[in-house]
């Protein structure tokens, strides 16, 4: 367990001080990124992982909170006036998502939920009077709350991480609580957790109340990060690439999808210097992850971890067993 | 008048091309319980390989319809192998099986942009086909009431091929009870593989016969996927009148939608389906899975 806590010690030193030791700022851009990304993924794991709902309509929420953000500052509005209605926005567009989608469950949900998405997608993409279609809306500025401008990537970087860090916080508590094991449980055994007197449906739908929470946190990061947001940010590959952050680290796992969010911005900003074919090799990764390590790769490698531990100790046994 | 029944030709017409791409992906979904994603991939696969076919690729122009029978044998083919050698590979598991679908998909469109890069091919419409039908004073195109009277031809034929042959008896086996099938003796994972080539096939028959009117260009995979789900969640899953009549409504609906309120033609959709959810999950005509 201490070893645990060290860990955690070492790794928040470590992310509280990049900036220093991280001279470019390329990098430190890309830190920011990861970091929202995996409040992305974590909300989406809370679905994925904890519910056994796999949406791939993600990317649409995380969308409408973008979206929202950029027309409301484009119209004019103050920062925290729009954050405010922008995550409300996002909670109630997260309410008929979730309304709708868990009218099914299992392969279902997942269609309904692409579904959702790709109409989202169109409406990004066609209803040019409000998105701007393919042009996408742009933002002049990022919030500067009591002074502390978030227009240098350093402090955008600390924002996010605290940001990040309440939302691991969040997390945590949430898989802890007795709502994170009612949640569990009706992953595992619906019918028996209806037979306890679990309103199933009700616990499923604050699931994804939560994982919408999550991600229109990421969403208004999103477009402060990029101060851009266009049709791209709605399609099925965004769903798809967060989709795979969660299960290539590991769903079901707080680590998993930080994990998982981590490589995925790593190979997309190392890759993309070197080809242009992204789409091409996100598809490639994610048939090899399904098909060789479906459980994730902190799991994986935690479980080999373990093995090759395990082996070592039974051999150190042996050979201290021999005089 | 007339500009309202050029409209509905048309939106049957695109409901007879929504309907070969929704029947196979309404039947490997009632079959294998998984929405097929690379469905929209082959559309448009098998629109650029008969495109390339018609254009010579091979180093013969080919007939327009031969180029379309061998894009659309290829494409059966090369579902064949994917099921056999990909999704068998998990058996049991439909989550990793969507997965892998929606991984090759996407390596399918990055393949389509790279070899025929990003300007839409457009076919011409086959010979004698080019003119028009006229009615009074509406002008038909020729070539979309062909469109429509293939996909009746097809619609009569898959319904005989499910309702009245051993091989449709066995499929229907293999969607309502798999495990009761095998107990009988049907070899359920072969007719995987035979669903799956049908459904790749009939994808790519659409997607190249849709090519004179819609053109290929890439983003097509997205475009036609969406519609396919829609239409097989308002129809039911399995359900090969549900296709029909989910096609005819949804070409409908996108049709006037995009001539009526061209920015919102995708938000229109999502009404249909939208009913359907809160008032009959499973679709109009299918049933609840068990």
């Amino acid at each position: 367990m201490s070893a645990r806590i060290a860990a955690l010690v070492v790794a928040l030193a470590a992310l509280a001080t990049l900036p220093f030791w991280l001279a470019d700022i390329y990098y430190i851009n890309v830190s920011s990124q990861i970091l929202l990304y995996a409040i992305f993924a974590l909300g989406l794991d809370v679905l994925v992982g904890y519910a056994g709902l796999v949406s791939l309509g993600h990317a649409g929420l995380l969308g409408i909170v973008a979206y929202a953000t950029g027309f409301m500052l484009m119209e004019g509005l103050g920062h925290p006036l729009a954050i405010v209605i922008a995550l409300a926005i996002g909670l109630a567009g997260t309410a008929v998502f979730a309304a709708l989608s868990l009218r099914a469950t299992g392969i279902g949900f997942i269609m309904i939920t692409l579904a959702i998405g790709e109409i989202l997608w169109g409406l990004a993409y066609r209803w040019i009077s409000f998105t701007g279609g393919d042009n996408g809306i742009g933002l002049k500025t990022r919030p500067a709350p009591f002074g502390y401008s978030m227009s240098s990537p350093y402090t955008f970087y600390y924002t996010t991480l605290i940001i990040f860090l309440l939302s691991v916080i969040a997390m945590a508590i949430f898989v802890r609580s007795p709502f994170g094991a009612a949640l569990r449980g009706t992953r595992d055994q619906p019918r028996r957790m209806n037979a306890l007197g679990y309103h199933v449906w009700a616990i499923r739908f604050w699931a994804c109340m939560f994982s919408g929470l999550l991600t229109a946190v990421a969403g208004i990061l999103f477009v402060y990060y990029t101060q851009f947001i266009s049709p791209q940010t709605v399609a099925l590959t965004s769903s798809a690439e967060v989709l795979l952050m969660v299960i290539a680290g590991g769903p079901a796992t707080l680590l998993g999808p930080i994990v998982g969010a981590a490589l995925v911005v790593v190979v997309k900003s190392v890759v993309s210097g070197f080809i242009e074919r992204w789409n091409f090799l996100l598809g490639a990764i994610f048939v090899a992850i399904v098909i060789l390590m479906p459980e994730g790769l902190v799991p994986g490698s935690a479980r080999l971890w373990r093995l090759a531990w395990r082996k070592a100790g039974a051999q150190r046994a042996k050979t201290e067993g021999k005089p | 008048m007339n500009f309202w029944l050029v409209l509905a030709v048309n939106s049957v017409t695109f409901g007879g091309l929504l309907f070969l791409l929704s029947a196979g992906f309404s039947l490997i979904f009632g079959l294998m319980r998984i929405p097929n994603l690379t469905h929209g991939s082959l559309f448009m696969l098998g629109a650029y390989f008969g495109a390339a076919f018609a254009g010579g690729m091979l180093g013969i122009m080919f007939n327009f319809w031969l180029a379309t029978l061998m894009a659309a044998a290829l494409m059966a083919a090369l579902g064949a192998l994917a099921e056999r050698f990909l999704l068998r590979q998990l058996p049991g598991q439909q989550l990793a099986q969507v997965l892998v679908t929606l991984g090759i998909s996407f390596m399918v469109a990055d393949f389509c942009l790279m070899v025929w890069g990003g300007d839409p091919v457009n076919v011409a419409t086959p010979a004698g086909l080019g003119g028009f039908i006229r009615v009074g004073q509406a002008a038909f195109p020729l070539y979309r009431l062909a469109i429509i009277v293939i996909a009746m031809v097809f619609a009569v034929a898959l319904w005989y091929l499910l309702d009245r042959t051993r091989l449709g008896a066995m499929i229907r086996a293999g969607v309502d009870d798999p495990d009761m099938a095998r107990v009988v003796g049907i070899r359920v994972s072969r007719l995987f593989t035979i669903v799956f080539a049908l459904g790749a096939g009939l994808a790519a028959f659409a997607g190249i016969i849709g090519a004179p009117i819609l053109s290929v260009y890439p983003g097509l995979d997205q475009d036609m996927l969406p519609l396919a789900l829609v239409v097989v969640i308002l129809g039911g899953t399995g359900s090969l009148l549900g296709s029909f009549v989910g096609s005819i409504i949804i070409g409908f609906i996108y049709n006037f939608g995009l001539a009526l309120l061209p920015e919102l033609a995708y938000f229109v959709l999502f009404l249909p389906m939208l009913l359907v959810l809160i008032v009959r999950p499973q679709g109009l005509f299918g049933r609840q899975v068990p």
